[in-house]
């Protein structure tokens, strides 16, 4: 019989306690370093705007620091705010993304619905067409559009070009596909037995969608809109080609061409439109973020 | 309340057939479950009746009405689904009654059906819930009371208790058996487990690779099992089947199980199985009850032999003993107290009045 020494210590560990929570930190120092990295180099294009836009035009041309505002003044706020041109801009901005969102929503839900839950001949390839159709960038497409607008204000007589309203035509064809997709893949994600029990409830489809599909994809559906509505409020391509007339431009489009006369930057007003144009999206993204994050299909089944 | 009757239903797949020509005759307030492996074509039959797959082939026939083309809503029934189906957005009450709703009940029946349900589940404190906040047992008592407000012609139940732990699924098919006591509606109950299906059933209907194998009370199929399938899928531990041939020894019928073993069959037996050729390729069905410790007052019919045992597995009750016939295995069930032990030589009892002999080609029970 071999004799055993005892290690009264107790087996020699060469893990260290508390090591998981040391890697933790570890991970935390990396992942705030490179935070804060992209937190500057994202956030520093809207300062420089924020900066700029309370100096004076002399001030701005004047050889001082660029990154500090020695006699601050709103006079450039003030001066768009009652601008009738600005708020013109605005105004069309706001109806066309309003609008756009809309018609987007009221085609590509149901469309999604169609495609992800009635089974029919040709709907997977029709799923994967709709995506294929947003894959052709707009700057490929404008040449062809404008052409075809032209075209039918030829052979009807109805002037589309021109008119803020041409972009409701125009700005769905990009928003319907992308928005689609999206919400194919969230009713997708909802599980088959839901709408069953639906159909058994003695739910329609149109009941299935409106009072099952829409309420537990909420979160998809809000994604989708503000998807929607950034595009149409950020889109500059079209509205840049498709309208002229100061008084049917659009927010981007409309800062470009009438604060920039000539060799002239009116950067002042400029960066003041540019921020107040920022602002629709970011009170937006504030609203509904909580929801575009909250899961609220938890619970559906047996998860 | 109603029956239901399946005639000749076939459901084709492209070119696979799920289901193929089934008869059923389900009685008013009759609790009917189908049982097989999975495949089997079980669930697809259940969603056949309950409108969510089309039929291919056949009738299905609710109150007397075919109802084929009757869409879903329309068939007066009420569905309950392995992953419960719960509408996550809506509290319990919502959920029980959106069916109500969708038919625009007056609320004050609504009420009063949701109330009562909830009652009869035990369910009243959780009424404004939302599904996520329910365990598993509470979600499944929910998916069936959304079931019982509609107070439907046909309950149909798709595996309801395949997601719970072995503890709860007991439980909750003492609760199913309880309601469908108080409510007595016409049942059509899914499942792959056959104590499920023994313990739940008036009439259990064992399906396998698109047919029914057996229609019967669970001591009919039990007891008397029409096919190999059967006797094997009913029963746990399952029926043994032991290669056999008959034989006449000085004019008596012997069944020989191996060189070695061989007993002359119980007269009732023998007389059953006398006309049978002596060439035919037979097995010896026998549930392993009827293989136990042998004692000393041995009833007529019961035979004993030597065995050396291979693995004792003791349930407290009873020990499970496992030993080999020739390379086949064999289970048989002995009292604790009989010392069996692994690896150690034992006395057997088998008791042929109890046993079934089969075709081993076709399968089916002589």
């Amino acid at each position: 019989m071999s004799t055993m020494t005892i290690d009264k210590a107790g087996p020699r560990r060469n893990v260290k306690y508390g090591s998981m929570s040391r890697d933790r930190a570890w991970a935390l120092r990396w992942s705030y370093f490179f935070l804060v990295l992209f937190a500057i180099f994202s956030l520093t294009p809207p300062l420089y705007m924020l900066i700029t836009s309370l100096k004076s035009s002399a001030e701005i041309s004047a050889a001082t620091n660029p990154w500090w505002v020695f006699h601050p003044t709103l006079e450039n706020y003030a001066e768009l705010l009652t601008s009738n041109q600005f708020l013109r801009f605005f105004w069309n901005s706001a109806w066309v993304s309003i609008i756009v969102v809309t018609l987007t929503m009221l085609i590509s839900v149901p469309a999604a619905f169609a495609l992800a839950r009635m089974k029919f001949w040709g709907s997977a390839t029709l799923a994967t067409g709709v995506f294929l159709t947003y894959l052709v960038p707009d700057s490929l497409l404008f040449i062809p559009l404008f052409k075809m607008f032209a075209l039918i204000g030829d052979w009807t007589g109805v002037q589309l070009i021109n008119r803020w309203y041409v972009l409701l035509f125009i700005y769905p064809t990009l928003t319907v596909p992308f928005c689609t997709w999206i919400m194919i893949g969230y009713f997708a994600s909802i599980p088959k037995e839901l709408d069953e029990a639906a159909i058994i409830d003695g739910a329609s489809w149109f009941q299935t969608l409106t009072r099952i599909f829409i309420p537990v994809a909420l979160p998809g559906l809000i994604a989708a809109t503000i998807f929607a509505f950034t595009v149409s409020w950020a889109q500059f391509l079209y509205p840049l080609v498709f309208t002229t007339s100061t008084d049917q431009l659009v927010l981007p489009v409309g800062i470009i061409t009438t604060l920039i006369k000539g060799d002239v930057f009116n950067w002042g007003q400029i960066m003041t439109g540019a921020l107040l144009g920022a602002a629709p999206p970011l009170i937006i993204y504030a609203f509904l973020m909580d929801y575009y994050i909250a899961g609220l299909t938890a619970g559906a089944t047996k998860g | 309340m109603a029956d239901v009757a399946l005639r000749k239903v076939v459901k084709r797949y492209d070119d696979v057939e799920a289901v193929r020509g089934i008869d059923l005759d389900i009685a008013d307030h009759e609790f009917i479950v189908l049982v097989g492996p999975s495949g089997c074509g079980k669930s697809t039959t259940l969603r056949m009746i309950a409108g969510l797959e089309d039929i291919s082939d056949g009738d299905i026939m609710i109150g007397g009405d075919v109802v084929n083309d009757v869409p879903p809503k329309d068939r007066d029934i009420a569905m309950v689904f392995q992953n419960y189906a719960l509408y996550p957005h809506m509290t319990v009450a919502e959920n029980m009654s959106f069916g109500l709703r969708l038919k625009h009940y007056p609320k004050a029946e609504i009420k009063a059906r949701v109330t009562e349900a909830a009652r009869l589940l035990d369910i009243t404190d959780l009424i404004d819930r939302k599904p996520k906040q329910l365990s598993g047992g509470q979600r499944q008592r929910v998916a069936m009371g959304r079931a019982i407000v509609r107070n439907p012609k046909v309950f149909l139940f798709d595996e309801p208790l395949s997601n719970l732990d072995a503890k709860l699924r007991v439980q909750m098919r003492i609760e199913i058996k309880k309601v469908h006591q108080k409510v007595r509606t016409t049942t059509v109950y899914v499942t792959h487990d056959q104590v499920e299906a023994m313990t739940l059933a008036d009439r259990v209907v064992v399906m396998n690779k698109g047919r029914i194998e057996q229609i019967g009370t669970p001591n009919e199929l039990y007891h008397k099992p029409a096919t190999r399938f059967v006797a094997g899928f009913i029963g746990s531990p399952a029926m043994n089947f032991i290669p056999c041939r008959l034989e006449d020894v000085g004019g008596t019928l012997q069944i020989r199980l191996t060189d070695r073993i061989a007993f002359p069959l119980p007269p009732a037996r023998a007389a059953r199985y006398n006309a049978l050729p002596r060439t035919d390729k037979l097995l010896l069905g026998l549930r392993p009850e009827h293989l136990t410790e042998s004692h000393a007052h041995l009833e007529p019919g019961v035979e004993t032999f030597d065995t050396v045992l291979d693995v004792t597995e003791p349930m407290g009750m009873e020990t499970l003993v496992y030993f080999g016939l020739d390379g086949t295995p064999v289970c048989g069930r002995v009292n604790p107290n009989a010392g069996a032990k692994d690896g150690a030589p034992m006395r057997l009892a088998m008791d042929l009045n109890n046993m079934h002999l089969l075709n081993e080609e076709s399968g089916v029970v002589l």
